[in-house]
C-alpha cells in the first residue's frame, strides 16, 4: 500500500473536498433553481415553488427529446466503441507508415469547433447524398456523433493497451486459443475498465452535444440539448430547463451505476 | 483444450491472421479508416478546400479558384493572431488545471479512500457529465454573476469574483471537461499493481517520492489521453466564452461567425486549431516515448 | 382578383415611398436596384404536400397554433430552432427547410443569394391592410418592387438601464459609447456584426459630417468610423450578449447597468428597477418575416402557413409568446389584454418605429441610393467585427 504521511493524506483529502465543492456548487445552484418560482434562474432565489416540476411532468416534447438523445447517444456509443477499439489495437500492435496521421484524424473531430464539423456533415448530406437519392435523415445525426466519439474510446483503450503485458496474448495463442478466444478471455478483461470508461465518456459527449447536432438533426427532431437551447432562447419558461437537468442527473445514476458494477466485477476477477 | 497442432488445422482463420500481420493491421484499420476518412475527412475537405476559393461579396456564395488571401489574413490581422494565442492559452490552462486536480484525486480515490468512499467518489466525478453542457454553462453564470452565489458566499471574507472574463472561461471549461481527465487518470492509478508501491516503500521511498517516481511515469499515457480531450475540446469551444467570457473571443467564435457568410475565411482559420492539435500530439508523443526509455 | 393584386402592389410601393421618405431623408430609395437571381413565383395554390419544415426563432412555432394548422391542412410541421441569424442562413442553405422566420439581417442575404423566392401575395389573403404599414415593403424583404417576405413581428433595440444606479433615463446612447461613461465595465452590447449599425446610428446623430444617411449603407470611411467607435466601446464594455437568458441574468445579477435590450427581456427580468428607453439618436430593430426557400418541395403548405400565421389571432399568439409587436395590428383590438400587449410593444405606434432602423443585410449596393460609391458588404462587417472584439 502507498505509505503517505498523515499530513499528505489530509492535504490530498483537502484537494478532493475542493474538487467536490467546485463540481457540485453549480449543480446545487441549478437544482435549487428548479424550485425557483421565477421564469429566469437567479441567485439568491426569492420564492420557491414546484410549478416547473408540474409543468415538466405533463410536457411531451421533453420526453421526445430525451428519447432521441438516448437513442442517438447509444448508437454513437456502440459505433464509436467498436471503431475506437479497432484503431487502438492497430496503433498498439503495429508500427506503420502514417500512424501519427491516424492519431490526428481521430482527434480532429473534437479539436475543430463543432460548427465546422456540423456544417461539413450537413454539406455532404444535403449536397451529395440527397441528390444521389439517399436520404440519411435520423442516421446522419448518429454518424456525426459517432465520428467525434471515437476518440473517447480510442484514447482510453489505447492508454490501457500501452501498459498491458503482450506476453499474455502470445501465451494464449501458444496454448492454442484462436484470436477471438484470446480476445474474449485474455485481452478484453484486461482493458474492460478503460473500455467502459471510454464508452461512458462517449455516451456523455454525444448526449451533451449541441452545435454539431443543430446542423445534422433532421427537421423537427430535437435532442435534449437542442430542446434546452430552444428553451434558453425563449426565456418565458427557462426555469423548466433546471428541472430537466435535475431529472437527467438522477436518471444518469443508472448508467453510472452499471459502469461501476462492471469495474467492480473486474476487480473481483483479479 | 486444444493443442497447438490442432489449432493450425482447426482454426484456419486465426492462423491465417497470426501469420500475416499486415492483413491483421488492414482488417483492424479498414473499418475505422473508411468511416473517418470516407465520411468525415471527405466532408471536411470539401468544406476546407474553400479556404483557397473566392467568395462573391454579393451573394456570399463561394466559387472555385486559388488565392492565398484568406490565409494571409489569418496570419496578419492582429485580432486573429491575438484570438489564436488567447485560445491556446485558455486550452493549455484548462489542461494544466485538470491535471493538477485529477492526479491527487486519482491517488486519493485509488489508494487512500475506503472502497465505499471510492465508489461514491467515482460516481461523484462522473455525475456532472450528465447535467447537460448548456445547463452547466448557465449554472456557472449563476455562480459567478456580480450578485451570484460566489460573491454571496465570499462576501463575509471580502473576496469578489473577477466578473465574466478569461479566468471564468477557464474555470467553466475546466468544469465542463474535468471528468474527461479525471476518469482516465483514476482508472490508470487503479491499475497500478499494489506491489509496486510496496516495493517502492520497501526501498525506503517516501510517499511523495513514490508518487513522483512510480505513479506519475505509469499514468503518463492516461494523462496524455485525458489532456487530448481537455485541450482539444477547449480549443474548439466557443459557447462557454459566449456565456461566461464577457467580451472574450475565441477561435470558435470567429469561425462560427464566418462559416456561412465567408466560408473561405472560416476554412482558413480552421487550420489554426488543426495546427495546434498536430503540434500538441507531436509533443505528447515525444513525452510518451521519453517516459518509456 | 387582379384588381386586388394591383391595389396591394400600389399600396406597397406607396409605403416604400413613405418609409424611405420619412426615415432616410432621401426621397428616392425605392430606386435602389439590386441584382437578384430570377426565380419564378408560385402561380396558384395546389394540393397540400403533407409536411412543412421550418427554421424559426424560439417561440415562433408552438403546438398551441401548429396543431390547428396541421388539422386544417394536413401539413405536418417540423420546426428547427436556430439561435442566430447565421445559423438560419446556414440551415436554409442545406435545402432541407421550406420556410424561415428571418430577421432583416438574414433576409436580404437569402434574397440576394437566390435562396428564397419572390411571393405571390394574391395567395396570401391575410396579408391585408391590417399588416402594420411600417412592416410592408422594407428594403430587407422587398427587392426591386418584388415582395419576398410576409411580416411576423418586430421589436426595437432599446437602451435598458438600472434605475437604482443611473437615477433616471439616460437621454443619449453616449452612456454606452463614450470613454467617460460613468458605467465603465457595466455595459452590455449585442454580440453580432449587425451591431455595427448601432454605432452608425449614433454617428449619424453626433457626426453629421460623415454623411451617413442609412446605417446599413456605409462606405469604407464610414465603416472605419463606426469600427473606431466600437473599439472605443470595447474599452469600457463589460459583456457582449447574444443569448437572451445570459443578458437577463447580467442585468438581474448586477453585472450590467446599461446596454442594448429588447422590451421583452426587460419584462422577463421582472425587476422594477430595470427600465428601457429610446434615446434621442433613435435605434435599430429587428423586423422578422417568413421567407420561402427557392427549392422547397412543400410550396403549398408554405403558403398556407404564411396565410395562417398572418391571421390576427395566430399572429398575435406568436407575438405574445415571443414578446414583440405583432405584424397584424388587427389583433390589438381583439381584447383588452391584446391591446395592453400592443401598447407595451408599440405595435400601432408608427411614430415610434420611424425612429427605428430595421436590421438589413449590408450589401455592396448602397441601400441609401448612393450610386457613386461602393458600400461595405456584410463580409466586411463580419471581418471588422472580429477586430473590434480583438
Amino acid at each position: 500500500m502507498l505509505r503517505l504521511s498523515r499530513l499528505t493524506r489530509v492535504a490530498l483529502g483537502g484537494v478532493v473536498l475542493f474538487i467536490l465543492f467546485f463540481m457540485y456548487t453549480p449543480l446545487m445552484v441549478l437544482i435549487l433553481n428548479s424550485f425557483n418560482e421565477s421564469q429566469i434562474s437567479g441567485w439568491p432565489i426569492e420564492s420557491f415553488s414546484t410549478k416547473w416540476w408540474e409543468f415538466a411532468r405533463s410536457y411531451q416534447p421533453i420526453r421526445d427529446a430525451l428519447l432521441n438523445s438516448v437513442l442517438v447517444a447509444t448508437g454513437a456509443m456502440v459505433i464509436a466503441s467498436i471503431l475506437g477499439t479497432l484503431v487502438a489495437f492497430a496503433m498498439k500492435g503495429f508500427s506503420f507508415f502514417g500512424k501519427g496521421t491516424v492519431n490526428i484524424l481521430i482527434v480532429l473531430p473534437i479539436a475543430l469547433p463543432g460548427v465546422v464539423t456540423g456544417v461539413a456533415f450537413s454539406n455532404t448530406y444535403s449536397n451529395f447524398l440527397t441528390p444521389m437519392g439517399f436520404n440519411i435523415g435520423y442516421f446522419g445525426m448518429i454518424v456525426a456523433h459517432s465520428t467525434f466519439c471515437i476518440v473517447m474510446v480510442f484514447n482510453n483503450v489505447f492508454a490501457r493497451l500501452r501498459r498491458m503485458n503482450p506476453n499474455l496474448q502470445e501465451a494464449s495463442a501458444d496454448l492454442g486459443a484462436g484470436l477471438w478466444q484470446t480476445f474474449r478471455l485474455v485481452t478484453f478483461p484486461q482493458f474492460r475498465t478503460s473500455f467502459a470508461a471510454g464508452a461512458l465518456l462517449a455516451f456523455a459527449l454525444s448526449f451533451d452535444e449541441v452545435v454539431v447536432t443543430i446542423f445534422t438533426a433532421p427537421p423537427g427532431v430535437d435532442t435534449l440539448p437542442l430542446w434546452i437551447l430552444k428553451e434558453v432562447g425563449r426565456p418565458n419558461q427557462a426555469s423548466v430547463v433546471n428541472v430537466v437537468a435535475t431529472v437527467v442527473i438522477l436518471l444518469s445514476l443508472i448508467p453510472v451505476y452499471i459502469s461501476q458494477r462492471l469495474a467492480r466485477a473486474q476487480e473481483d476477477e483479479r | 483444450m486444444s493443442t497447438k497442432s490442432d489449432f493450425r488445422g482447426s482454426r484456419p482463420i486465426s492462423s491465417f491472421f497470426l501469420r500475416k500481420p499486415k492483413v491483421r493491421l488492414i482488417s483492424l484499420l479498414s473499418l475505422p479508416m473508411t468511416w473517418i476518412v470516407g465520411v468525415y475527412i471527405v466532408s471536411l475537405f470539401l468544406l476546407l478546400i474553400t479556404a483557397f476559393w473566392n467568395v462573391d461579396p454579393f451573394t456570399s456564395r463561394v466559387s472555385p479558384g486559388f488565392n492565398l488571401e484568406n490565409f494571409i489574413m489569418v496570419f496578419t490581422v492582429p485580432a486573429y493572431i491575438a484570438t489564436s494565442i488567447r485560445t491556446l492559452f485558455i486550452a493549455l490552462s484548462v489542461t494544466a488545471i485538470c491535471v493538477l486536480l485529477a492526479v491527487p484525486l486519482g491517488i486519493y480515490m485509488a489508494k487512500i479512500a475506503k472502497p465505499w468512499l471510492r465508489n461514491i467518489l467515482a460516481v461523484a466525478i462522473t455525475l456532472p457529465l450528465w447535467a447537460g453542457y448548456l445547463v452547466k454553462i448557465i449554472a456557472m453564470r449563476l455562480v459567478f454573476t456580480e450578485e451570484g452565489f460566489f460573491n454571496w458566499l465570499m462576501a463575509p471574507l471580502g473576496i469578489r469574483g473577477p466578473g465574466f472574463s478569461i479566468p471564468i472561461v477557464i474555470l467553466t471549461l475546466t468544469y465542463l471537461w474535468f471528468p474527461y481527465m479525471a476518469l482516465p487518470v483514476y482508472t490508470a492509478i487503479r491499475q497500478i499493481p499494489p506491489n509496486l508501491f510496496d516495493a517502492s516503500s520497501d526501498m525506503g521511498a517516501k510517499g511523495f517520492t513514490t508518487v513522483y517516481r512510480v505513479v506519475i511515469p505509469l499514468i503518463v499515457p492516461a494523462i496524455i489521453a485525458g489532456s487530448v480531450f481537455t485541450f482539444s475540446l477547449s480549443l474548439g469551444d466557443y459557447l462557454a466564452a459566449r456565456f461566461t467570457g464577457g467580451a472574450t473571443q475565441m477561435i470558435g467564435s470567429i469561425i462560427a461567425a464566418n462559416i456561412n457568410l465567408n466560408p473561405p475565411v472560416a476554412a482558413a482559420y480552421s487550420m489554426i486549431p488543426i495546427a495546434f492539435v498536430v503540434i500538441y500530439l507531436m509533443v505528447a508523443r515525444r513525452t510518451g516515448s521519453l517516459e518509456r526509455m | 382578383m387582379k384588381g386586388k393584386k394591383l391595389a396591394i402592389l400600389s399600396a406597397l410601393s406607396a409605403s416604400v415611398l413613405i418609409i424611405s421618405g420619412c426615415s432616410s431623408g432621401s426621397d428616392d430609395s425605392s430606386g435602389v436596384a439590386i441584382e437578384v437571381p430570377d426565380i419564378p413565383m408560385h402561380e396558384a395554390m395546389g394540393e397540400f404536400e403533407g409536411e412543412l419544415n421550418i427554421v424559426n426563432w424560439s417561440g415562433f412555432v408552438e403546438p398551441a397554433w401548429t396543431d390547428k394548422f396541421t388539422a386544417d391542412t394536413g401539413c405536418k410541421v417540423n420546426p428547427r430552432v436556430a439561435g442566430t441569424s447565421d445559423e438560419m442562413v446556414t440551415l436554409m442553405r442545406t435545402g432541407q427547410y421550406d420556410i424561415v422566420s428571418a430577421s432583416g439581417d438574414a433576409a436580404l442575404r437569402l434574397i440576394v443569394g437566390g435562396d428564397v423566392q419572390p411571393l405571390n401575395l394574391d395567395l396570401i389573403p391575410n396579408f391585408s391592410d391590417d399588416i402594420a404599414a411600417g412592416m410592408k415593403g422594407n428594403i430587407y424583404d422587398t427587392v426591386n418592387g418584388k415582395p419576398y417576405g410576409v411580416p411576423i413581428g418586430r421589436g426595437a433595440n432599446l437602451l435598458q438601464y438600472n434605475e437604482e444606479v443611473t437615477g433616471g433615463a439616460p437621454e443619449s446612447w453616449d452612456v454606452v459609447w463614450e470613454l467617460n461613461t460613468p458605467y465603465k465595465g457595466k455595459i452590455t452590447a449585442y454580440d453580432a456584426p449587425i451591431y455595427i449599425a448601432d454605432a452608425a446610428v449614433y454617428l449619424m446623430y453626433h457626426k453629421p459630417e460623415l454623411g451617413i444617411k442609412n446605417p446599413y449603407a456605409l462606405d469604407e470611411t464610414q465603416l472605419a468610423a463606426a469600427i473606431d467607435l466600437l473599439k472605443q466601446q470595447n474599452q469600457v464594455i463589460g459583456e457582449y450578449w447574444s443569448d437572451p437568458v445570459a443578458q437577463i441574468t447580467s442585468f438581474v445579477g448586477g453585472n450590467t447597468v446599461v446596454g442594448t435590450s429588447w422590451e421583452v427581456l426587460r419584462k422577463f427580468a421582472a425587476k422594477d428597477n430595470l427600465k428601457t428607453t429610446l434615446p434621442v439618436e433613435g435605434s435599430t430593430g429587428w423586423f422578422d418575416s417568413w421567407l420561402v426557400s427557392s427549392t422547397t418541395k412543400n410550396i403549398n403548405c408554405a403558403y398556407a402557413w404564411m396565410d395562417y400565421t398572418s391571421k390576427p389571432e395566430v399572429n398575435g399568439a406568436i407575438a405574445v409568446n415571443f414578446g414583440m409587436a405583432p405584424a397584424n395590428v388587427a389583433y390589438c383590438a381583439s381584447s383588452p389584454e391584446a391591446q395592453a400587449h400592443c401598447d407595451t410593444f408599440f405595435a400601432e405606434d408608427e411614430e415610434f418605429f420611424k425612429r427605428i432602423w430595421p436590421w438589413t443585410t449590408p450589401i455592396e449596393t448602397c441601400v441609401d441610393g448612393r450610386k457613386d460609391v461602393k458600400c461595405t458588404s456584410f463580409q466586411e462587417w463580419t471581418n471588422a467585427w472580429a477586430t473590434v472584439k480583438g
